[in-house]
């Protein structure tokens, strides 16, 4: 089985993510999560805005995925920290994002990840953050 | 005040509810959900529930800080995991405006099971201020 179908398994095994309703596309070891828009996600009715807090947990988790493609991990990353930016307000759209590890450690990996909508290049909201990876050598040892 | 979050879809479906505001000052609890669960292996809460907690009540403790209406908005916001939260129990949340100035609030926030001593996670945001009239900064 392909690292890609591995990763679509355990991804719909977390209730956060069918909660979210979002899913990830994965071609070879790229990925694109996408969160389909759902009136469930609004944050301000009268502007019909995404909630910031639903963002945050989309591209926490988009992040999270895109390390655990590139890792030989067996559990989602455990979060140290995270910062995101708002940097527009996202709409009653679909909401996309790509992410980008900066750094890999044994220990530790650094990732930026970025959401859009219409345009790729007017992102919604940006986070990075630092996550701490279980390796099978942690669990083993 | 506290009834806003009540028609907010997004912390419906989190289950979110604000338990006290005063000014510059505002808690919330997160109760713990099974279909909020990041990592099955532990059963602990994903972390973007406690960020959207936190980014929730920090805006309260933002717009209760005013003393006028305005629209406010997250800029960004740093979350900061001292430990894990313990699976099946509550989240308790607290938010505290430290400064204001004309066009920025700066917000601390905590979340924890039973007191500030012993944090799971710690966030420090800033919020925009803009006039209600014409969404421009005030």
């Amino acid at each position: 089985m392909s690292r890609a179908d591995d990763l679509a398994r355990f991804w719909a095994s977390l209730p956060i993510v069918e909660t979210l309703g979002m899913r990830v596309d994965i071609k070879g070891d790229d990925l694109t999560a996408v969160l389909p828009y759902q009136e469930k996600l609004i944050g301000n009715f009268a502007i019909k805005a995404l909630h910031g807090g639903a963002i945050a947990t989309f591209l926490e988790l988009a992040a999270m995925a895109q390390l655990y493609i590139a890792t030989d991990g067996i559990a989602p990353p455990r979060t140290i920290n995270v910062t995101i930016d708002y940097l527009r307000q996202a709409h009653a759209q679909d909401l996309y994002a790509r992410s980008t590890i900066t750094k890999l450690g044994r220990r530790v990996a650094s990732v930026r990840a970025e959401a859009w909508q219409a345009k790729r290049d007017k992102p919604v909201a940006a986070i990075m953050a630092h996550f701490q990876i279980k390796s099978l050598d942690d669990l083993a040892g | 005040m506290m009834d806003i979050v009540k028609n907010v879809p997004w912390s419906k479906e989190l289950g979110f509810e604000m338990t006290r505001v005063e000014k510059g000052h505002a808690w919330g609890r997160q109760p713990y959900l099974d279909h909020l669960v990041g990592d099955p292996t532990t059963g602990i809460i994903h972390g973007g529930v406690i960020t959207t907690m936190l980014d929730t009540i920090s805006g309260m403790a933002c717009a209760s800080a005013l003393s006028e209406v305005r629209m406010i908005a997250t800029l960004d916001l740093r979350l900061d995991y001292m430990r894990p939260a313990t699976p099946k129990r509550d989240i308790i949340g607290e938010a505290e405006c430290f400064h204001i100035t004309k066009s920025i609030a700066f917000i601390r926030a905590w979340a924890y099971h039973d007191s500030r001593d012993k944090t799971i996670a710690i966030a420090q945001s800033a919020f925009a201020l803009t006039s209600l009239k014409r969404g421009a900064p005030a």
